[in-house]
């Protein structure tokens, strides 16, 4: 197991990072200004935060696409052992996909992948 | 472990680093080149013969420019979010082999930093961190245009995530094996997965587009709509470590797909010319180098040939197509597995 | 080595813990637990158990704290001005966390009498055995665990249209 070569890797990518931020921080100048410290819209004074409220139906997407992944995952073993189980292995997942399938049609009838 | 190995371990590592760096900062250059040959216009040509030197002064430029942090931004993730698209950028890298194995004085040297016995899920993992650096830098700026584009990145990620796992699964399906390495060994000589597996090639390629947030998929940073999307407020080496860390994926994709789909550092025929085994790892890294930077043409190539998809449009193709689709490919896969015997 | 890194990786794990908890902002919060996630992964990997460590991270880090991550970000949980919590929810979470402490105890005391590593296959975390445990001796909770997926899609579609109509 490379871990060590792992952590290695770990350090190379938060030192790149990490210094070309601080690189960046000491070489750049830097003259700050109220209009400058404004959220961009296009040059009209911004209104308001735009931290507030979105509409729910944006996040049953992640709802969806987590019980999926959670499927996906169960997936990968099996298609690592098919050719070792053989039919019995093939047959089970018919059914387990046919009754995730179900539940994509579901969602999709339901109108819950139409995005808003 | 040895001090030889560590010591070599480390040299490889530097190098995968430095090499992904490298592709990436003259994949800017590339992709200006290429630009401008598919729109018959010269491209940068000032700095250096032929504009070379482009990216460097690009690089430098980056530095030095002012950095701006809005007020009303949450400072430290506004920091954060760059930071960590970059990193995971890089994380890519380790479990690719980059060509088979050296022999010096006795010794075996492959190359590949680490061979993990769940590479792909490995790579998996890090894609599915991906989604981060966009959301964090998104809501931090406080600005709506970043929101939104930090909405649409994290909901097309996503989206596209679940039908390239399934693509993915039905490739492990003949394979019968999660290790990159492997899967690289055994398409030796013509063996190409893409032969065996056209139809799963084309669906990953196509999430591979998407995850990448490349053209037709670059919604999350349209500029008609959303001004600069996820990094409008971002200035300076912040901006230029959203954009790096663009073409890092971009290259860790066209090298994954090569690998899993275009046989990695296999080269057909060679072993009838060449049988220094030094030799044949070295022509299979150059070789399997060429095959990346075809994939990373054809990424070029399609963004500027192919309109932008609008946002249901990218929605309804992952959901409505792809994710039934990839489904159907791996119940296929099954059946022809058990029709030609694999399968008993 | 090993030794030095479980108390590396514990020590990362507990800390973004109490961060998770002691931290204003549920953004921080989100954040911080994603540490969490990726250290406990890192626990995982010294136990030899690579499938689990790279499914921890895409399940939990990849897919559960991106719901969760998203939600905050657009349901604006992060306003300071929160109201006050009714003093009977108050209780209620105390009395629910010392539950929680007490089976947290009972199952710790039960720990000690079983012997500690009594699996020493190395192998025992590999992808290809776990794939033959589960599609040899349990298909029937495999399959079970499908309709389990499609009873959360459901319950999922159904509270997402809902607010959406009201």
């Amino acid at each position: 197991m490379g871990a060590g070569s792992l952590i290695m890797l770990f350090i190379c990518g938060v030192a790149f990072a990490g210094g070309g931020i601080a690189l960046s921080w000491v070489l750049a100048k830097s003259s700050p200004n109220t209009a400058k410290g404004e959220a961009y819209e296009c040059g009209i004074p911004s209104t308001g935060t735009s931290w507030i409220q979105f509409n729910v139906g944006y996040y049953l997407f992640a709802l969806i696409f987590l019980v999926f992944d959670v499927e996906l995952v169960f997936m990968y073993p099996w298609a690592v052992v098919v050719k070792e189980v053989g039919m019995v292995a093939l047959v089970e997942i018919l059914i387990f996909m046919f009754i995730l399938f179900m539940g994509l049609v579901y969602a999709w009838k339901k109108g819950a992948l139409k995005w808003m | 472990m040895e001090w030889g190995d560590i010591i070599y371990k480390s040299i490889l590592v530097v190098c995968v680093f430095s090499v992904s760096l490298l592709v990436a900062m003259y994949s800017t250059y590339a992709e200006r080149k290429i630009a401008a040959f598919l729109q018959d216009r010269l491209g940068p040509n000032r700095a250096g013969p032929f504009g070379i030197l482009q990216p460097v002064a690009d690089g430098v430029k980056m530095f030095m420019k002012e950095e701006i942090i809005p007020d009303v931004s949450n400072k430290a993730l506004f920091i954060i979010g760059p930071s960590v698209a970059m990193f995971t950028a890089c994380m890519t890298g380790v479990v690719i082999p980059w060509g088979t194995e050296l022999v010096i004085g006795g010794k075996h040297y492959p190359l590949q930093v680490t061979d993990v016995n769940i590479g792909i899920l490995y790579l998996f993992g890090v894609v599915s961190i991906g989604v981060y650096g966009i959301m964090i830098g998104g809501w931090a700026s406080n600005n709506k245009y970043s929101l939104l584009g930090a909405i649409r990145a994290s909901s097309q990620m996503i989206s596209y995530e679940l039908a390239m796992g399934l693509s993915i699964v039905a490739l492990i399906m003949m394979t019968g094996t999660l290790s990159v390495r492997e899967i690289a060994a055994q398409q030796v000589g013509w063996h190409w997965n893409v032969l065996y597996q056209p139809f799963g090639c084309l669906l990953f390629m196509i999430c591979a587009f998407a995850e990448t947030n490349r053209a037709p998929f670059d919604l999350p940073e349209c500029e008609t709509e959303l001004v600069g999307g996820y990094h409008t407020e971002y200035s300076s080496m912040k901006l230029g470590f959203y954009l790096f860390a663009e073409y890092i994926n971009m290259f860790i994709s066209s090298a994954v797909i090569a690998t899993l789909y275009f046989g990695g550092y296999n080269m057909p025929f060679i072993g009838r010319w060449v049988h220094d085994p030094n030799w044949m790892a070295i022509l299979g890294t150059v070789f399997f180098f060429c095959k990346i930077f075809f994939f990373i043409f054809l990424f070029m190539w399609v963004r500027w040939t192919l309109p932008r998809f609008r946002y249901d449009q990218l929605m309804n193709l992952g959901w409505k197509i792809l994710i039934p689709l990839a489904l159907l490919h791996v119940a296929a896969t099954g059946v022809v597995m058990w029709l030609t015997g694999q399968i008993h | 080595m090993t030794v030095y890194l479980f108390y590396l990786l514990s020590f990362i794990a507990i800390l973004s813990a109490l961060m998770v908890v002691f931290s204003r902002n549920p953004v921080y919060s989100v954040l911080y637990l994603i540490v969490t996630f990726f250290a406990i992964a890192g626990h995982y990997v010294l136990l030899n158990a690579q499938f689990l460590a790279a499914v921890h991270v895409i399940v939990y880090a990849g897919a559960i704290m991106v719901l969760f991550l998203y939600v905050i970000m657009m349901l604006n949980l992060n306003t300071y001005n929160e109201m006050q919590k009714a003093n009977w929810l108050r209780f209620g979470a105390v009395v629910s966390g010392c539950l929680l402490m007490v089976v947290l105890v009972g199952s710790l005391k039960g720990a000690e009498t079983m012997q500690p590593g009594a699996v020493h296959d190395a192998n025992i975390g590999l992808v290809s055995n776990l794939g033959n445990v589960l599609f040899k001796e349990f298909l029937l909770p495999f399959e079970v665990s499908s309709l389990l997926f499609l009873a959360a899609m459901t319950g999922a579609v159904m509270l997402g249209k809902k607010s959406i109509r009201s």
